[in-house]
């Protein structure tokens, strides 16, 4: 069985996709307060929930073609981009221990990828 | 609810509150991975339906109800332990979610288990380890 290109492009956006959601997640989360206005009229965490939901129905439609072995590892790059993400906007650092645990992710999706076959 | 002044000062965070927010999502990682058990099953009702059909099913298909009421649950907790955690530590920690479907998928549904797919759970889990331990430690008291 081989893997298309449809299939890897659908599960690498949805993953890019997953990642920008949750910056938004995050700024939308710290926009709340005890107010009901703060989650009412929140667009970030709107933008943020709905970025989600896209990205779960590209990863639906990408993985039901092709083998979890290439598939599997393209939903990690979102975890990578995600600490990219942190460091620009919310000035968290990028650590050793972060990319080690990262790194382990990774290696452990692609076991479980090449597994599943 | 925290109070409202952790929103202008969102790069401080207390330690206790960062190992509280880990632990929350590595709580919701099992709850997606039930809504998911939920969801596959609730699915086998639709493998014909249309969009519309999909989209009534998911209030009318009692497994599908739950599986996604779930989701929402995950999504409620996962903003609320952003609010006091690190996004780069936190996003990754869903990964724990792979080790719960496989595990989920081998019970349930009897696939089968094999030496790559244990060796992948338990480097997942410690990955997960490491950013849950030394991703907490890394930054503590610096603002």
């Amino acid at each position: 069985m081989t893997t298309p290109v449809s299939s890897m492009v659908l599960v690498l956006v949805g993953s890019l996709i997953g990642s920008v959601g949750s910056i938004f997640l995050k700024s939308g989360a710290h926009a709340l307060n005890r107010h009901w206005t703060s989650f009412a009229f929140n667009w970030r965490l709107a933008v943020g929930i709905g970025t989600y939901l896209v990205s779960s129905v590209l990863f639906v439609k990408g993985m039901s073609n092709g083998e979890l072995s290439v598939l599997f590892p393209l939903v990690s790059v979102g975890y990578v981009c995600t600490l990219v993400w942190s460091r620009l906007f919310f000035n968290e650092t990028i650590t050793k221990v972060k990319l080690a645990g990262v790194g382990l992710i990774l290696i452990g999706i692609t076991f479980l990828g090449l597994g599943g076959r | 609810m925290s109070p409202a002044t952790s929103s202008s000062e969102p790069h401080v965070i207390d330690p206790a509150k960062r190992r509280q927010s880990i632990l929350i999502v590595i709580c919701c990682t099992l709850l997606v991975a039930i809504g998911q058990y939920l969801i596959k099953l609730g699915a086998n009702h639709l493998s014909h339906a249309g969009l519309l059909a999909t989209m009534i099913g998911i209030f009318t298909i009692p497994p599908l109800f739950a599986g996604y009421c779930l989701y929402g649950v995950f999504t409620v907790l996962f903003v609320y332990a952003l609010r006091n955690g690190e996004l780069s530590i936190l996003y990754p920690l869903i990964a724990l979610g792979y080790v719960w479907v496989t595990i989920t998928a081998v019970v349930a549904f009897h696939e089968s288990m094999n030496p790559l797919k244990v060796t992948g759970l338990v480097v997942i889990v410690a990955g997960v380890a490491v950013l849950g331990w030394g991703g907490g430690k890394a930054t503590e008291g610096k603002p």
